[in-house]
């Protein structure tokens, strides 16, 4: 189970996150909406210590820490607990397809090289991508690189998934084969925290919608609801104005 | 006669290639004693420590605003008379060390440029799958920061290999002095050093040669 606490994080005079408090039970699928520039990619990141928080408490799994005082340690065990999807994948681009999801396994978890491979395929051809194992990140199309992308998190075996608007860079001809392959995750049960403006995601595969303005949460709750029945005026503001931009959207 | 004395070329040639062991090693040592104070140099620069930095901008100021032959003067001829130490140190060494200083400055600067030019987000990637520091410099930056850095260090060592000419000035009978020698004997001075031009030239292209292969294989996790 992962709790965030009164989560504080600013850069310089502006708080990005304004005390965030939020639970994900094992095998939820939590996403985050929200206008643009109001903390969900800070949110994600700070779980992380990609940045770090000025004030809060983080509880994942067996790790709870004040993040004011998270020691060296501390950090790399909440990066262990959690895996990060980046919206511009982010492979390592001297490795191939294989090597990125086998790289921290032999690295961070010191397997075997032979175990690290092995498993590494065993996951691309769960992302259908074994045909593509020894392929450079630089051959790949970008749905492909996010595959691998969110293949090398699967290796990580952390407790949530951290998808960091994972559509968003892709050209919309890709962006359906990355959906797909996290909807198969979420049917697995898989726990993820995912930031991302496909309302029609959100609203199929959610099982909490979160959303965020000014650097809070202002409401959450099932999609049917959220969707239908949202409470708060600036709920209904942003999702009048996206649903109006995704014409395919039920209202 | 014809403008050219070719058999004199053609017998110089030998005499010259028995030099090039001598160019060669200067340039060789120069290049790894070089890379080896660059990386140090280019680490400071970008973990920007403390105290150190300021040290080696001005170091890197001075060997880079400052001609080599002057550098070299300064250390063969100038310092000895200050610092009683250096006067047993010959004209190959101080060619060496010269060619190390000088070009360690110009050469840290292109290693930190390519450590800073790998994709941030691939640091990031690093990091957030728990990776230390030191595994995500060994395993995924100096990678592929080498092969950013590889074609302007090959230019450099280029570079090198024609800078050992300098040494002539110092009293190092290289390449160059050798082909001074030979022309004041023969007065040939056009077909000596058109010899000795060629001999540096292929020198080079053989490098560049050289350099090219290496870029290609460097390059192959990037072909689209």
């Amino acid at each position: 189970m992962i709790k965030v606490a009164n989560l504080v994080k600013r850069f310089g005079d502006a708080s990005v996150l304004d005390g965030i408090d939020l639970e994900i039970e094992q095998g939820e699928i939590i996403v985050v909406i929200g206008p643009s520039g109001t903390g969900k990619s800070t949110l994600l990141r700070c779980l992380n210590f990609l940045e770090q928080p000025d004030a809060g408490r983080l509880t994942l799994g067996d790790l709870a820490v004040d993040v004011t005082r998270a020691s060296r340690a501390d950090i790399l065990a909440a990066r262990r607990h959690t895996a990060f999807v980046f919206q511009n994948y982010a492979l390592f681009a001297n490795k191939t397809a294989l090597e990125n999801i086998a790289e921290g396994l032999i690295v961070v978890n010191r397997w075997p090289k032979a175990r690290a491979h092995a498993r590494a395929r065993e996951i691309l051809e769960r992302i259908g991508l074994l045909d593509k194992a020894d392929a450079y990140p630089a051959s790949l199309s970008g749905g492909q690189q996010q595959r691998v992308g969110i293949g090398r998190a699967m290796a990580a075996q952390a407790e949530v998934i951290l998808f960091d608007e994972p559509t968003s860079s892709l050209d919309p001809e890709w962006v359906e084969e990355v959906l797909t392959l996290m909807k198969r995750l979420a049917a697995e049960r898989q726990t993820m925290l995912v930031v991302t403006h496909e309302m029609s995601f959100a609203r199929d595969v959610a099982d909490r919608v979160v959303f965020m303005d000014g650097g809070r949460i202002v409401e959450q709750g099932p999609p049917a609801r959220l969707f239908n029945a949202p409470e708060d005026p600036r709920t209904r503001d942003f999702l009048r104005k996206v649903l109006a931009a995704q014409p395919g959207e039920p209202s | 006669m014809s403008v050219l004395d070719f058999d004199y070329m053609l017998g110089l040639l030998p005499i010259l290639l028995g030099y090039l062991p001598l160019t060669l090693g200067m340039a060789m040592a120069g290049m790894v004693l070089a890379l080896a104070l660059a990386c140090g140099l280019a680490v400071i620069r970008v973990l920007e420590i403390r105290g150190l930095n300021a040290v080696t901008l001005l170091f890197i100021s001075f060997f880079r605003g400052t001609p080599l032959l002057v550098q070299l003067f300064l250390f063969y001829y100038g310092l000895p008379q200050v610092l009683a130490f250096l006067t047993q140190i010959d004209g190959v060494t101080a060619t060496i060390m010269g060619l190390t200083l000088h070009f360690s400055a110009y050469m840290a600067e292109s290693i930190r440029a390519a450590i800073v030019g790998v994709d941030r987000s691939q640091t990031e990637a690093a990091l957030s799958i728990g990776m230390t520091n030191a595994q995500l410099m060994r395993r995924i930056v100096l990678p592929q920061a080498t092969r950013i850095a590889v074609p302007t260090l090959m230019n450099y060592f280029i570079d090198m290999i024609k800078a050992t000419s300098l040494a002539f000035t110092l009293g190092v009978t290289e390449l160059m002095g050798a082909t001074q020698k030979e022309a004041a004997g023969s007065f040939l001075y056009f077909e000596a050093f058109v010899t000795v031009a060629v001999i540096y030239w292929a020198i080079v292209e053989a490098f560049a040669w050289l350099q090219r292969r290496l870029e290609t294989r460097l390059n192959e996790a990037y072909r689209r």
